[in-house]
């Protein structure tokens, strides 16, 4: 369980975020929605501490992430970086097995490389892509690289910011139904920032809306379509009109 | 007020410097910590060496077999103002061991190796692979930072020695080429007159220009700011620190070599 209270953070004179309390239930798939540059990414990174938040406190299973073993709090994670985020010095797999080939019990290479082919083969990706560099991939494909590098551990967390994003509609679908699985099969606990509504109905169990840094509503996505709140009802309809200004 | 204004800026300036150089030091130990503590990269260890060592020869030899040449025929037509000509090989060994080698080795580095650090690492930061490396537990200090900087402690000293020998030459050739001198009695004087010191003074100044130049590589990369500008600034940041730096650090080595 993923526990946070009254965090605050601010770049400069930019209040990103101004109290944020949310709870992310072990087993559950917790997906954020809400406008561009709101905080959703900063939010994932402040749970990373990859971003310090300015006030506080974050609580994985009842410890505070400030005061865990970092690398043992890391090993649970897995996360998919906004911007895929590739090491474009490695070639697609050995991105895909990095933390598999790092550490005490890292794997042998050739091992280490099946892996990461049958991670490519869950996120839609033929083998042959394996060899070859970022830079030379597609930005979807890019995308489903660093979606298969955050999975390729099978870690108990997974954080994916915008993981349909620059995908065709059938791919996205293959992505939905992927996190999904790895949610109800795996057990792990996913945290999911998309735009994208069909995304959030398939993704998710649990629905949070963040505005103005803070978490306007939250609640099971069963219920988003009677939320009640004005700013979710506009969100997801996606009219100009409503509470949410259009130029932000 | 206004009268102190200056005085002011001039105050908050030198705070700044400070700041700088005590955020520096402590990056610098930090990666000499991370140096000798594993985990331990060899990949990228050797991927640093060759790229700071092996792929700089040409630029190191190409500049010290010029900067050889012309000090010889300055050596000659300055020593003739006072029938002196006789030293230009004992003057060309001692310029080029001493100061030329490991100054314009270093400096090179500098332009070649600091500014390629810095863009690399700056651009990682800025498209997140730097937060992608800490999420997969992976400290950048070691897997970035310690093999770049250990692979220039290592390898520059020996391109330092390598822009000696070739500078040497480059006086050589021409001395012997045009300026008449014997070609044995050149190189006899030359390693007659080099003495141990003047040798072991430019390979650890060797050592201290490739620390300098790789850290502060690293450091601009990784305090680089957002975007593209960010890692325009950090690499032009970079260079300017390595340089100035490295010539601090030669009068300092200098000093403390051959004044006492
Ligand atoms: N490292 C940083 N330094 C300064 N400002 C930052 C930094 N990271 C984020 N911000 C600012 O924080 C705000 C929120 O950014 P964030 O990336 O979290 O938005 P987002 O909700 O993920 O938006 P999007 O949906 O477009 O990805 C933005 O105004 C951004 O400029
Ligand atoms: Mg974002």
């Amino acid at each position: 369980m993923i526990d946070l209270q009254g965090v605050t953070k601010a770049f400069g004179n930019n209040h990103v975020l101004r109290g944020v309390d949310l709870t992310i239930e072990r087993g559950t798939s917790m997906v954020i929605i809400g406008g561009s540059g709101t905080g959703k990414s900063v939010l994932l990174k402040c749970i990373l501490g990859l971003v310090a938040p300015d006030a506080g406190t974050i609580t994985l299973e009842g410890t505070d992430v400030t005061k865990t073993d970092r690398d043992a709090f890391l090993a649970r994670f897995g996360m998919l970086f906004q911007g895929a985020a590739l090491f474009d010095s490695l070639p697609v797999w050995q991105n895909v097995a990095f933390r598999l080939l790092q550490g005490r019990d890292r794997l042998p290479k050739p091992e280490a490389r099946d892996r990461a082919i049958e991670k490519l083969r869950r996120v839609g990706l033929k083998a042959d892509v394996a060899d070859r560099l970022p830079a030379e991939l597609s930005g979807g494909m890019q995308k489903r690289v660093g979606l298969a590098r955050a999975i390729a551990a099978d870690p108990e967390i997974i954080f994916f910011d915008e993981p349909t994003t620059g995908l065709d509609p059938i791919m996205a679908g293959v992505i939905n139904e992927l996190i999904r699985e790895i949610v109800t099969e795996m057990g792990a606990t996913a945290m999911t920032i998309t735009h994208d509504m069909t995304s959030v109905r398939a993704i998710s169990d649990r629905v949070a809306m963040l505005h103005d840094g803070v978490i306007q509503w939250t609640g099971p996505v069963s219920q988003l379509d009677s939320s009640g709140d004005p700013y979710v009802a506009q969100f997801i309809s996606g009219s100009a009109e409503g509470p949410i200004e259009a130029v932000r | 007020m206004t009268l102190l204004a200056p005085l002011g800026a001039l105050g908050r300036a030198t705070l700044a410097l400070l700041a700088m150089v005590g955020r520096v030091a402590l990056f610098a130990l930090s990666a000499l910590s991370h140096m000798l503590r594993p985990p331990f990269y060899g990949r990228e260890f050797g991927a640093a060496l060759m790229n700071v060592g092996w792929l700089s020869l040409p630029v190191v030899g190409l500049t010290a077999i010029f900067t050889g040449g012309a000090l010889a025929l300055q050596i000659y037509s300055g020593g003739a103002r006072f029938s002196a000509e006789a030293v230009v090989p004992q003057i060309v060994a001692i310029g080029i061991v001493r100061e030329l080698g490991p100054v314009l080795v270093g400096l090179m580095i500098a332009a070649r190796v600091t500014s390629s650090i810095a863009a690399e690492i700056a651009t990682m930061k800025v498209t997140e692979q730097i937060d992608a490396l800490v999420t997969l537990s992976t400290d950048p200090m070691k897997y970035l930072v310690a093999p770049r900087v250990l692979a220039a402690l290592i390898v520059v000293p020996l391109l330092v020695a390598v822009g000696d020998v070739i500078g040497i030459f480059g006086g050589y050739a021409v001395a012997t080429g045009t300026l008449g001198f014997n070609a044995a009695a050149y190189l006899k004087n030359t390693v007659d007159f080099l003495e141990p010191l003047d040798i072991i003074s430019s390979l650890v100044k060797g050592c201290a220009f490739g620390g300098l130049a790789a850290l502060m590589g690293c450091y601009f990369g990784m305090t680089s700011g957002r975007g593209a500008q960010g890692v325009g600034r950090a690499t032009k940041g970079s260079v300017e620190a390595a340089a100035i730096l490295i010539l601090a650090a030669n009068f300092l080595l200098t000093g403390a070599f051959f004044s006492l």
